[in-house]
């Protein structure tokens, strides 16, 4: 979802039997659902695909910043205005826990910047489509942190420590977010024809991007299969999508609203809906750098970074200096 | 029964003022989440949509006493989203465009070490909302300051573009301070009555946290020379009529509808 076809480098997932000792102690502790922590063992795929994870769960948390930002100085009232801000203000907050989570297995939250910027490390495709109307906001609240929460629940529980404390955290919040995402659309629904029309597109427009957060089906996929013995993933990507149709339709429905799927149909025996299948094509695009928003979305990273070097140089060389008059004023003191 | 021989306070000088502080408010807070997720470090958007989140907290108090005080059934979102820039009272500083980050930095510092003293002194506030309103602002008031302060230090006495970036700054935004300090019938008014300090009697501290924080930070201090004002009696400049173009949009293109 956040993180979307994390790759595990693994050809297949090895048995008990066919592990040398040191791992298979490793993979035992994880089989009891114990936690693993920074400074103990662990197979070099394992910190890997929780890199990529984590760091691309990172990026899409500050890159998420942005399609929201947008509407921080067209938001319709002061009320409304402050509960964007204090949202965006937590999704950089959650980058923040994430980049450090990631940082424990050794890598630093600057070469994950440079991963970012340089494509080489993705971020979740729903970012790449652009917030046109006040509804988008809210639609991006009960969507797409709703989609987040189906994924990150599960991941509280996962065996890497600092990343499942970290996800407990951030589902607290993200909660939140969707449960005012929900507010600001009924409130709108409830309000003129053009409110409610308004409301309408931005469905129309988030709810296959918002199915396509979860990722294509993975039921065949060796990584999908290799996550889950580690751990890193509970279920997959279509058990989550499936949860998800579940829990938000009806939702839609209390809100008069058409979900914008033919196929979507009520199915007694499996107790859970029926609905069409994504725009793989469409994904594939998103995620190679064709969505809408892609080129905006990185050069707006980038920009930033690159504008704000003089201002981190700055404060480095303060430091430096800092130091170096602590250092001489000792000196002068012996 | 113990007969109040105070005056009442002049219920007009009182919300203008009110709008004074909450248009100051509204504007900066404008500004500054302009810069969400563009900043250049993740615990800047942090501290900047958190200083917004501020800013926008405070519009909403002063406005919504404002409001009642008028006593004509507008509400703080009323006198955000539906009067014209003529209307607004804010300094000229506040909307200044964001520029540089440094640039917005020191705007902010300018700003903040004003608004410490003056949400400080009004604590004692003869009017009880007031005070009540300006204990609350204080201690966000002064986080504020605290950290824009550090940063104008650091990027001062830092490498030799961060200082050249921040004397530019100080430079462009100080023509612009000399309306923090200006008074009109308002403020001659409602300092008579207590209700407020004479704006000129926070100018000594101003100076003396600006020349503190500037000679650490190893910037000069400019010349007093002319002065820009005009926004607290609604002459405003070019800039104005954009921020409010962006953020009455909604309010503007449906009229009446309840968000
Ligand atoms: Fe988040
Ligand atoms: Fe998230
Ligand atoms: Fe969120």
């Amino acid at each position: 979802m956040y993180a979307q076809m994390v790759k595990t480098d693994a050809a297949r997932v090895r048995s008990l039997d066919e592990m040398d000792p040191v791992e298979r102690a490793f993979q035992e502790r994880v089989d009891a659902g114990q936690k693993i922590e920074p400074k103990e063992w662990m197979p070099e795929g394992y910190r890997k695909t929780l890199v990529r994870q984590i760091s691309q769960h990172a990026h899409s948390e500050i890159v998420g910043q942005l399609p929201e930002g947008n509407w921080i100085t067209r938001a319709p009232t002061l009320e409304r205005k402050a509960i964007l801000l204090a949202k965006v203000q937590d999704e950089a907050g959650h980058g923040l826990y994430l980049y450090c989570a990631a940082e424990t297995l050794g890598v630093s939250r600057d070469e994950m910047y440079e991963q970012l910027h340089s494509g080489k490390a993705k971020y979740s495709s729903i970012f790449n489509y652009p917030t046109l109307t006040w509804a988008d906001i809210g639609a991006i609240g009960w969507l797409v942190d709703g989609a987040a929460i189906m994924n990150q629940v599960p991941l509280q529980r996962c065996s890497y420590g600092p990343y499942s404390r970290a996800m407990i955290r951030i589902c607290k919040e993200e909660s939140f977010h969707q449960r005012q995402g929900y507010d600001a659309l009924m409130r709108m629904v409830k309000g003129t024809p053009a409110q409610k029309a308004m409301v309408q597109d931005a469905l129309n427009r988030w709810w296959w991007p918002s199915l396509m957060m979860f990722g294509p089906s993975d039921d065949a996929s060796v990584h999908s299969a290799q996550s889950m013995a580690w751990r890193i993933k509970q279920n997959s990507n279509d058990e989550l999508r499936q949860k998800f149709v579940d829990q938000t339709v009806p939702q839609a429905k209390y809100l008069g609203l058409t979900v914008p799927d033919p196929d979507l149909k009520w199915n007694e025996e499996k107790g859970g809906y029926d609905f069409g299948e994504p725009d793989w094509e469409e994904f594939f695009n998103v995620i190679a750098g064709n969505g809408p928003c892609n080129a905006e979305r990185l050069n707006a990273r980038k920009k930033a970074w690159d504008d704000g070097a003089w201002f981190r140089d700055g404060l480095t060389a303060h430091a430096n200096k800092m130091a170096d008059r602590r250092t001489a004023s000792k000196i002068a003191a012996e | 029964m113990e007969l109040d021989l105070k005056p009442a306070v002049d219920q007009s000088a009182l919300f203008a003022f009110l709008v004074r502080l909450g248009d100051n408010a509204l504007i900066l807070g404008h500004r500054v989440s302009e810069w969400c997720g563009h900043s250049p470090a993740l615990e800047e958007d942090i501290a900047l949509s958190n200083t917004a989140l501020d800013l926008i907290g405070q519009t909403q108090l002063w406005l919504g006493l404002a409001g009642e005080i008028e006593g004509q059934g507008r509400s703080a979102d009323d006198l955000a989203y539906l009067r014209d820039g003529y209307e607004f009272r804010n300094i000229l500083l506040v909307e200044r465009p964001n520029g540089d980050f440094g640039k917005t930095l020191m705007r902010q510092f300018l700003f903040d070490a004003w608004h410490y003293l003056l949400m400080k002194a009004l604590q004692n506030s003869s009017e009880r909302r007031i005070a009540e309103i300006a204990e609350k602002a204080f201690k966000e008031v002064a986080y504020h300051l605290e950290r824009s302060q550090d940063l104008v230090i650091r990027l001062g006495d830092g490498t030799d573009e961060s200082h050249r970036r921040m004397q530019a700054a100080l430079n462009d935004l100080w023509p612009y301070t000399g309306e923090l300090f200006a008074s009109d019938d308002v403020e001659q008014t409602l300092s008579a009555a207590g209700v407020i300090p004479h704006p000129q009697s926070l100018k000594s501290g101003w100076d003396e946290i600006v020349s503190t924080t500037l000679s650490e930070a190893t910037l000069q201090k400019p010349d007093d020379g002319y002065m820009h004002k005009g926004g607290r009696r609604g002459v405003h400049t070019e800039h104005l009529g954009f921020i409010l173009t962006e953020m009455q949009f909604l309010q503007r293109a449906y009229p009446g509808a309840v968000w």
